[in-house]
């Protein structure tokens, strides 16, 4: 079995390598091929899904060290996997999701000339997020989330001859470059501190260092956890993420890459559990994000962006409950999983409208599409109803326990986080409901595209319907399978422990709560875009509208402060280099030449001056002589 | 006596250059491939070196030839290797070929047949003249002979970087001889300064040597022995001068901020390939003698220096890096690259710990590599457009994807991607200066922010967008271009998932360096982890 | 005769010697002052000589000679192939290293 944890990885490994490298041959192939190996990576961990089940709760962590990576002195990085319940998770969701992803591209990306490439980067990419879950020990983890940011830098940046596209990929690495340095910084520190990084020894003795030290620590691997998931402060690259094409989005940008610092942080636990003060950051991350990414999503005309906002806001509610300790990790998780389906299937949904709609994004341009594309419609509006929380779906019950466990925090604490996420709540169901009813019903606002040809709505190919239709499942019963019996709770419970949290409010006054605002969201979304038809052109709006849009200043703040102050850095740095610190040596070597140019002056040719300075000099000499002398 | 590898190792080039630069006018190509023949038999040599060389064997040196010099002033001829010595002098040995492929018509007549001059046949001897004083200089154990090739490198160095340019300055032919000859007269007297106080205190270590052990001598064995058995007692001033006279040379070799002006205008102003021969080989010396010479040398007053050294090290990374960004010219920027890794390896050297003396040598062999490959693909790019500055490029990954993939693998590297071989070396140098200066560790970590910065930025102005006019129709990469960039790519890959074969030989000569300095790593704090296991 | 009024006269005569060096432009007659430089310097060495009582300075004197015998040998030659091909003796005039 242990072996097979590394062929789980090598496998798309493989395919990255050989659809890179492989030449013209495979563009046709290709992608086949590409889906074949993710599908093999599936099977791989639904075999040891099966075995693993076949265990006791406790004996069911797999420990596999491959070879020595880095062995220095006193320092050692092997290459090794850690396989539990919770890596176990990731890599289902990651090879499941991934395989459909990977199928739905066949039928999205079968007119663009470079999906070969397409699909070497998704390869890629699955390789890297599996090692990054599978990884036992820190710096391995490192690689793998440094992997998985330079796959997704690879596919933002896809259509790279779009300057958008370019820039969107840059920042996205930028952006993430930062929250690694808290990464390898935080490994730095578990080094210092237990002379190690692996996970096994480190969390198991968490408690035996400093509690300042594991502050620390934890505020580090936040910072990490916060470029990778696009939380605030760190939160600016997801939005223009939208630039790569669809499938990525949904792969990449909602079900599994950015959900990374969820899982970063669950699986440091043990270190998070020991610093409060570093949770308290957590769960104001978590909390200030979910509100940020729900207004954001709210503003936004464009669907993918407007689907962004969301996505941010959800892993809000994920960093929140992971923030919260034992009585949140699993719940985190089991969102974590749930909105891999739905999101998946949103977007998915979204691309199936685009790919019909002449690749337009403005969902002000849609309308009536629900008889045009009715699988699309069916399958995206039950990813709708779960994210929203609906009684009965998927995200019904994975955000209600999150809500119940922020009240549990108890205090005045407890009843802010709770009360956030209850608003958050009340805001998805508004900008979802929006979102619904912009897209599938109202009247056509269809406009021409650049070529000047109205578009034709039509239902997507069956590699694209087929996808959507698998997460739509997922969407309604996954929240049920999960919550029947606990079943993901024990399922859990060994690897992240589990404490019950004691509300101030009872469970069925938080669920008739989150009710009751789902409803009223809904109603105001009715109100403005389901009663009254939807202009074109967007409105001017209010002032936060307005802010909204624009990512609420952020964008304007990184773009004043980091990008126009560091342009003037550089520039004056260039400058001091080259006039000041040049100018020193360069300085130098001109007054050595000055001295010489006037020394030479002295030669002028003339015997008797030259006689001069002879008599003159014997003169001094004697002089001198006579004075030693004297004294 | 025992079969002399190492001055073989250095013998062969030597000659080869010797036999290039009498190839008769006409035979421009036989005198390439004579050039690469030699290269490659130094290469050869290399591996036996690597596969003679015993990393556990006792002792700090192996493969030792010893003879006397010049008797008179205790000069000896004294060569040896130990671990961090095997792996740079393989690290040339390997990529003077490449450097080689790489220029193979970088010096290619204007006019055919037209004079006796031979710019061809003195390109490629010139570089073959270079790598084996390289070599020497990496297997010089006497102080005065390791002095002698350390100076007489520039020498080569100045005709290449004054005499063959890349066509690509943008101000015409005058012009661009102008820009060269200031670039290699700054190149010469840079270094030659720092040589000449060098020069002091290689004769100011005679002198305290000849003073107290009777006979002065520059063995640096002998030098070390004395110390530690306690018969050669340097007082601390002298020590201290002494050090800052090596230290100077190397930090203007190396080069640390703020002896680094030169680098820039080398690098833009040569080729490419002698570019990477400046960057990658010529520079490994000086921060491999700060290893050799400056630490074990004077060990106290290396401790003593090291809180100014790691700061100007810091300054390095950060200043590099940031004015990589300002850059418009794909080379310079390369060149401040260069100057922000070469703070790395200083910082790492001068930690004192041993993940941080491993990561500096091993920074030493991948930015080796991964500056070739970025550089070398830079001056194909710069070759096919005549021009160095980044505007003039756009959508080349439209046109020409190979040549985009291999310049991002480059990047990649230099911005340390984990996967790839620089990652593993500059993490250790991260780790190792943390743990003994926590805020040091934390400031070089920007470095890596600032990396990903100017790798990004160039690709995206150079390879992404729209595609330009005057890049339509650019041919992708040649097969003898990929012949050189494939296989510095798979070493990135291979030694990014695989050092150990590398670090098991360089381990053994850093806890030797550390014992010489008397520098243990800090203890973590949580210490019985390992019996917890 | 005090030997030392030996002496003023040699100061006397060097002075002589060495403002004519500094005054005059004609190669010959710098010439000259040269030589009545030389030879106060060499009436000075006898003096000493004779004021110490012993053989040194007279030693010295012959030296001087025979070194600046052979200087007029070369020097006059110099000089007069410059003027021959100058058409001048003036020091001044010949200020190139070259003729």
């Amino acid at each position: 079995m242990e072996n097979l944890i590394g062929l789980l990885v090598l496998a798309p490994l493989l395919g990255a390598g050989v659809l890179l490298c492989g030449g013209r041959r495979l563009d046709r192939s290709g992608p086949w091929l590409g889906t074949l190996l993710a599908a093999v990576s599936f099977a791989l961990g639904v075999v040891l899904f099966a075995d693993m089940l076949g265990k006791g709760g406790e004996e069911r962590a797999l420990d596999v060290t491959v070879f020595q990576w880095v062995p220095v002195g006193g320092f050692r990085a092997d290459v090794g996997f850690h396989l539990d319940q919770l890596s176990m998770t990731f890599v289902l969701l990651i090879t499941g999701v991934g395989s459909l992803i990977h199928l739905y591209s066949v039928g999205y990306m079968a007119h663009d000339e470079r999906k070969r490439r397409f699909f070497g980067y998704l390869n890629l990419f699955l390789a890297a997020m599996l090692l990054l879950v599978l990884a036992d020990n820190y710096l391995l983890l490192y690689v793998g989330w440094e992997g998985v940011g330079l796959a997704s830098y690879l596919l933002i940046g896809f259509w790279q001859h779009k300057p958008s596209a370019a820039t969107a990929a840059k920042k996205a690495f930028l952006v993430n470059r930062v929250g690694d340095m808290g990464l390898s910084i935080a490994i730095m520190l578990l080094f210092t501190t237990f002379g190690t990084f692996a996970f096994d020894p480190v969390l198991d003795r968490a408690t035996d260092a400093g509690e300042g030290k594991l502050t620390a620590i934890a505020l580090m691997l936040l910072l990490a956890a916060c470029g990778k998931s696009a939380q605030v402060p760190l939160q600016s690259w997801l939005g223009d993420a939208m630039e790569g094409p669809t499938p990525v989005s949904a792969l990449i940008h909602a079900a599994t890459m950015v959900t990374a610092g969820v899982y970063l942080i669950t699986r440091s636990g043990a270190v998070f559990d020991a610093a409060p003060d570093a949770q308290t950051a957590v769960v104001t991350v978590g909390a200030v994000t979910l509100l940020f990414g729900a207004i954001v999503g709210c503003a936004k005309d464009d669907i993918k962006k407007a689907l962004a906002g969301s996505t941010m806001s959800q892993i809000g509610y994920m960093i929140l409950a992971a923030g919260l300790g034992p009585v949140g990790y699993v719940f985190a998780i089991m969102h974590l999983v749930t909105h891999g389906f739905f999101k998946a299937g949103l977007f998915l949904g979204a691309g199936s409208v685009m790919h019909g709609m002449n690749d337009e994004v403005d969902m002000r341009r849609y309308g009536g599409l629900r008889k045009y594309m009715p699988v699309t419609f069916v399958t995206f509006g039950l990813g709708y109803l779960a994210i929203i929380g609906f009684p009965g779906l998927s995200g019904f019950f994975s955000k209600d326990k999150i809500i119940e466990a922020a009240f549990a925090k108890g205090g005045t604490e407890g009843w802010i986080l709770g009360g956030a996420a209850l608003l958050g709540a009340a805001i998805t169901a508004y900008y979802m409901t929006r979102v619904m009813l912009l897209t599938f019903f109202g009247e056509k606002r269809w406009q021409p595209d650049a070529n000047g040809e109205l578009p034709h709505p039509h239902e997507s190919p069956r590699t694209m319907t087929i996808p959507m239709v698998v997460l739509a499942f997922g969407s309604v019963f996954a929240g049920g399978l999960f919550s029947i019996n606990d079943t993901f709770l024990k399922w859990l419970e060994p690897v992240t422990g589990h404490e019950e949290g004691h509300s101030p409010v009872s469970a069925l006054t938080v669920t008739a709560a989150t009710m009751l605002v789902l409803v009223i969201g809904v109603a105001i979304a009715w109100a403005q875009y389901g009663r009254r038809p939807v202009p074109v052109t967007a409105p001017r709006g209010s002032l936060l509208t307005r802010a909204a849009r624009r990512d609420l200043l952020q964008d304007d703040f990184n773009h004043v402060v980091l990008v126009r102050g560091g342009e003037h850095l550089t520039r004056s740095l260039v400058y001091v280099d080259h006039t000041l610190v040049d100018g020193v040596v360069n300085g130098t070597a001109a007054s050595v030449g000055g001295l010489s140019g006037r020394m030479r002056k002295l030669q002028n040719g003339y015997a008797r001056s030259y006689a001069v300075s002879m008599f003159g000099g014997a003169a001094v000499l004697i002089a001198a002589t006579l004075l030693m002398r004297a004294v | 006596m025992a079969f002399p590898l190492l001055t073989l190792t250095a013998a062969i080039p030597a000659v080869g250059a010797v036999a290039t630069a009498a190839v008769p006018a006409g035979r421009r190509t036989a005198a390439k491939w004579l050039a690469l023949a030699f290269s490659l038999a130094t290469l050869a040599l290399a591996a036996v070196q690597l596969v003679r060389f015993d990393p556990d064997a006792k002792g700090p040196f192996q493969l030792t030839e010893s003879h006397a010099w010049i008797a008179d002033f205790g000069v000896r001829y004294e060569l040896g290797v130990d671990g961090i010595a095997v792996v740079l002098i393989a690290l040339a040995a390997l990529l003077i070929p490449f450097i080689m492929l790489a220029g193979w018509h970088d010096a290619d007549p204007q006019e055919s047949g037209s004079s006796r001059w031979r710019p061809t046949q003195g390109f490629f001897a010139l570089i073959l003249m270079v790598e084996a004083m390289v070599v020497i200089s990496f297997e010089a154990t006497d102080v005065f002979l390791f002095y002698i090739f350390f100076e007489a490198m520039l020498i080569p160095m100045y005709f290449l970087i004054g005499g063959f340019g890349d066509g690509a300055a943008g101000n015409g032919d005058a012009g661009a001889a102008a820009q060269r000859s200031y670039a290699a007269v700054k190149f010469l007297l840079y270094n030659l300064v720092g040589g000449l106080i060098m020069l002091a205190a290689v004769i100011g270590l005679y002198a305290v040597t000849a003073d107290q052990l009777g006979s002065g001598t520059f063995s640096l064995q002998e030098i070390v022995q004395a110390r530690a058995a306690g018969k050669l007692d340097i007082a601390t001033t002298t020590e201290r001068a002494l050090f800052l006279g090596f230290f100077f040379a190397f930090a203007v070799k190396a080069p640390l901020w703020p002896l680094h002006t030169w680098l820039p205008n080398a690098m833009g102003e040569a080729t490419a390939p002698v570019a990477v021969l400046i960057t990658a080989v010529v520079d490994k010396v000086g921060t491999f003698a700060m290893l050799r010479f400056c630490l074990q040398l004077f060990p106290e007053a290396s401790k003593w220096a090291t809180p100014v050294i790691v700061v100007l090290a810091l300054i390095s990374i950060l200043y590099g890096a940031l004015l990589a960004v300002g850059q418009r010219d794909i080379k310079r920027l390369v060149a401040y690259a260069s100057i922000s890794h070469f703070g790395f390896i200083v910082l790492g050297i001068f930690a004192m710990t041993s993940q941080g003396q491993s990561g500096a040598t091993l920074y030493m062999v991948n930015h080796g590599i991964s500056t070739a490959a970025l550089m070398l693909v830079a001056g194909f790019l710069i070759s096919r457009r005549g021009s160095r500055l980044i505007a003039d490029y756009g959508g080349v990954q439209k046109v020409a994807p190979v040549l985009a993939g291999t310049f991002l693998v480059g990047g990649l590297a230099t911005l340390s991607l984990p996967g790839l071989a620089p990652f593993v070396s500059e993490f250790l140098v991260l780790v190792g200066t943390f743990s003994r200066y926590p805020a040091a560790g934390i400031v070089a970590t920007l470095g890596i922010v600032l990396a990903a910065l100017y790798v990004l930025v160039l690709y995206q102005r150079t390879m992404t967008g729209p595609v330009k006019e005057e890049v339509r129709g650019m041919p992708d990469l040649r097969a003898r271009e990929l012949a050189v960039v494939a296989p510095l790519i798979a070493l990135l890959l291979v030694l990014g998932v695989y050092p150990k074969p590398v670090t098991e030989i360089l381990d053994p000569a850093v806890r030797h360096t550390m014992s010489q300095v008397h520098q243990a790593d800090p203890k973590p704090d949580v210490n019985d982890v390992e019996a917890a296991k | 005769m005090n030997p030392v009024n030996y002496l003023y006269l040699a100061a006397l005569l060097f002075t002589i010697g060495a403002a004519g060096v500094l005054i005059r432009r004609n190669a010959i007659v710098i010439f000259m002052c040269v030589e009545l430089m030389l030879n106060a310097c060499n009436l000075a060495f006898v003096t000493f000589a004779r004021l110490h009582g012993n053989l040194d300075g007279q030693i010295i004197a012959f030296f001087t000679m025979v070194v600046a015998a052979a200087e007029v040998v070369v020097g006059l030659a110099i000089i007069v192939t410059i003027f021959r091909s100058r058409h001048s003796a003036s020091v001044d005039d010949a200020g190139l290293l070259k003729l």
